[in-house]
C-alpha cells in the first residue's frame, strides 16, 4: 500500500542554519500520526512544508514530500493549488486568529465550498449547516450568522474542524488544535476530531507537545528534536517502552496527577548537550 | 494567616453591554469567596475559563476593589484601602503574568524592566544587583542588554519571575505562568519556582487550568466555577477523593501519557455544556 504522506529525507533551513535534518516519515491511509517535540524541534515546519505554506525565509534543500505518490515539491503552482486546501487541509492552533474577525461564520464556511467545490450559494449553505451539525453545534443556523468573537473557544475550534473536513480532504494537519482549550473542552474536541477522522477515513498528522494527547488519539508517533527524527513507531510501544533517552526525558517531564512525585522532571542538561553535539555532527 | 479573603464578592462592568450614556451594568464575577493563604504556602486556584480564578488572583493583590466582604493582609483589612495606604504593601505582593510576550515592554531591555520595578520602590537598581537577580532565575548577566523578543519563551517567563521576586515579596500570584510553554520548558520553570519558593519562603497563589501541574506544586487547591468556590482542601485529599462531580470531571478529563483504551469515549459525568456556547 502506498502511504498517503511519504516524506523522504526532507532537509530545510534558513540562512542562519538548518531547521529540518534528513526527516523521513510516512503516514498510511486512515492513520493518525503524531509529530512530537518542543518548540524549535521542527514539527510545525514539517506541517507547513506539507501544506506548502513555509515562510519565505525557509528553503527546502533536499528531499521529497510525496502525497499519494505525487511529489508536492515538484508540482507547478496551479497543480499544487488543486491539492492544497482541498485534498490536504489544516486545523490551526489558535481559532481566534485563524478566523476572520470581520466576517460571519457562515460566509467563512461557505467560501471553500463555493470557490473550490463549485457549489451554488444555497448548496454551500446547506452543506455548511450539515457540517456544523456534524461537529455537534446546536442551532447551526444561528451560529452561521455569528462573528467569531461571539463564540467560545471550543465553538470556534469546532467551526474550524468543520471547515477542515468540508471538502473531504484525504489528509488533515492538526497543529496543536487543543492547546488553547480547557481540559473538559479539550477532551470533547479530541473526541470529535477522532470521530470525524474515522468516519471520513481521513489521514491525520497531529502536531503537539502533549504526550497525554498523543497517547489518547495517535496510532503512531514521531519524536523530533532540533529538526531531527529521534524515535518513530507505534504510540503504544513508545509510551510504554521509550527507547531514546530524549523520549524518556519528555515522558518524565510531562505532568501527571496520578504520580506527582515522578512527573515534571526537567530534561537533564547533559542530555540536551549530548543531543546538540549529535545533531551538529 | 498572610492573606485571608472573607465572603469576598466582586462586581465588574459588563464589557459586552453597549451603552451610549451612563454606566455599563455590572456583573458579579466573584460570589462570596473565602480563602486563606499562610506564609510559605502554595494554594492552587483552578477552574475553566470564565470561572473567576484570575479575577480572584487580582482581587487578592487589590488590583480590583472588592464589592463586598473583607480582604485581610496580616490581619489588616485592605478591601477598601486607598492608594496611599496600599503603597507600602505593593512591594510585598507581586504578580507573574501568563504571557511574558505581552507583559514585558518590547522597547525596554531586560535590565531596564527589572530596574524600573526596583526604582519605583526606591531600592538599589545597580547593575550588580540586577545581575544577581537574573542569576537567581538562571539567566546570564548578559541578558540585561537583551530585549524581550531576543529571548525564548522559557527565558521570557524567567524574566517575569525575576521582576516579581526582585522586590523580595511575601506573596506572589502566578497566573497560568506555564500554559504557553512546552513540557520540557514547563518543567524547568516550575522547578525554578519551587526553588525560589523554598529559598524565599514565598506564599503563592498558583492559578492554573492544569490539575496535573497543581497536584505537583500546591499544598492546597481551590476549585472554582462560575465565580464560586465549589471545592477546597489539601491537594492530595482532593485528588484522592473529590467531593463534587465537577472536580471529578476536571480530573478525569486530563489526558495521561499512557494508553487508556476507551478513555476518550468515557462520557463526562456532569455533561454540562459550557455556558458561553453561542
Amino acid at each position: 500500500m502506498t502511504p498517503v504522506i511519504d516524506i523522504r529525507n526532507l532537509t530545510a533551513g534558513t540562512r542562519a542554519g538548518p531547521i529540518l535534518r534528513d526527516v523521513s516519515l510516512n503516514v498510511n491511509a486512515g492513520e493518525v500520526m503524531a509529530l512530537v517535540g518542543e518548540s524549535g524541534a521542527g514539527k510545525s515546519t514539517i506541517a507547513k512544508a506539507v501544506l506548502g505554506i513555509l515562510p519565505a525565509g525557509i528553503k527546502i534543500t533536499a528531499g521529497n514530500i510525496l502525497f499519494e505518490g505525487t511529489d508536492l515539491l515538484a508540482l507547478a503552482p496551479p497543480q499544487l493549488r488543486e491539492l492544497l486546501g482541498v485534498r490536504i487541509a489544516l486545523i490551526p492552533q489558535d481559532p481566534l486568529t485563524s478566523l476572520n474577525p470581520a466576517r460571519r461564520i457562515g460566509d467563512q464556511l461557505t467560501d471553500g465550498l463555493r470557490l473550490r467545490a463549485g457549489m451554488s450559494r444555497s448548496e454551500a449553505t446547506a452543506r455548511a449547516l450539515s457540517l456544523l451539525h456534524d461537529v455537534h453545534i446546536r442551532e447551526p443556523d444561528l451560529v452561521m450568522r455569528r462573528y467569531p468573537h461571539e463564540l467560545s473557544g471550543g465553538m470556534r475550534q469546532r467551526v474550524l474542524i468543520a471547515q477542515a473536513f468540508s471538502l473531504n480532504p484525504h489528509v488533515i494537519i492538526a497543529d496543536e488544535p487543543t492547546t488553547a482549550l480547557d481540559v473538559t473542552v479539550q477532551k470533547q474536541v479530541l473526541r470529535l476530531i477522532r470521530d470525524m477522522q474515522r468516519e471520513h477515513g481521513t489521514t491525520l498528522l497531529f502536531v503537539t507537545h502533549d504526550l497525554g494527547v498523543v497517547a489518547q488519539i495517535c496510532d503512531r508517533m514521531t519524536v523530533l528534536y532540533g529538526g531531527k527524527v529521534l524515535e518513530q513507531g507505534a504510540t503504544a510501544d513508545i509510551i510504554a517502552n521509550p527507547r531514546h533517552p530524549y523520549t524518556q526525558a519528555l515522558l518524565a517531564a510531562s505532568p501527571r496527577y496520578d504520580r506527582p512525585d515522578q512527573s515534571l522532571k526537567p530534561v537533564p542538561e547533559a542530555l540536551i548537550a549530548e543531543l546538540k553535539r549529535e545533531i551538529a555532527s | 494567616m498572610l492573606i485571608e479573603a472573607r465572603n469576598l464578592s466582586l462586581d465588574l462592568p459588563d464589557m459586552s453591554h453597549q451603552v451610549l450614556i451612563g454606566h455599563r451594568r455590572r456583573l458579579r464575577i466573584l460570589k462570596n469567596v473565602s480563602l486563606c493563604i499562610a506564609k510559605g504556602e502554595t494554594v492552587g486556584l483552578v477552574g475553566e475559563s470564565g470561572s473567576g480564578k484570575t479575577s480572584l488572583g487580582r482581587t487578592l493583590l487589590r488590583l480590583y476593589e472588592p464589592s463586598e466582604g473583607q480582604l485581610l493582609f496580616e490581619g489588616q483589612d485592605i478591601a477598601h484601602a486607598n492608594a496611599a495606604a496600599l503603597k507600602p504593601l505593593r512591594r510585598r505582593v507581586q504578580m507573574i503574568f501568563q504571557d511574558p510576550q505581552s507583559s514585558l515592554n518590547p522597547r525596554h531591555t531586560i535590565g531596564g524592566i527589572i530596574a524600573t520595578a526596583l526604582k519605583l520602590h526606591g531600592l538599589d537598581h545597580s547593575k550588580p544587583t540586577i545581575a544577581a537577580i537574573l542569576d537567581r532565575v538562571g539567566l546570564p548577566a548578559t541578558a540585561m542588554e537583551r530585549y524581550p523578543h531576543q529571548l525564548s519563551g522559557g527565558q521570557r517567563q524567567r524574566v517575569g519571575i525575576a521582576r516579581a521576586i526582585a522586590l523580595k515579596p511575601d506573596f506572589v500570584v502566578a497566573d497560568e505562568i506555564v500554559s504557553g510553554l512546552d513540557v520540557s520548558t514547563q518543567a524547568q520553570v516550575l522547578d525554578l519556582l519551587k526553588r525560589l519558593r523554598a529559598e524565599m519562603g514565598l506564599a503563592l497563589a498558583f492559578i492554573s487550568h492544569d490539575l496535573s501541574v497543581v497536584r505537583n506544586l500546591c499544598d492546597r487547591v481551590t476549585i472554582m466555577k462560575g465565580g464560586e468556590i465549589v471545592e477546597e482542601g489539601r491537594t492530595a485529599e482532593v485528588f484522592a477523593s473529590p467531593r463534587t462531580a465537577f472536580t471529578r470531571t476536571l480530573i478525569d478529563s486530563i489526558p495521561l501519557p499512557e494508553i487508556r483504551p476507551g478513555w476518550l469515549d468515557m462520557a463526562e459525568n456532569t455533561a454540562e455544556p459550557s455556558k458561553s456556547c453561542v
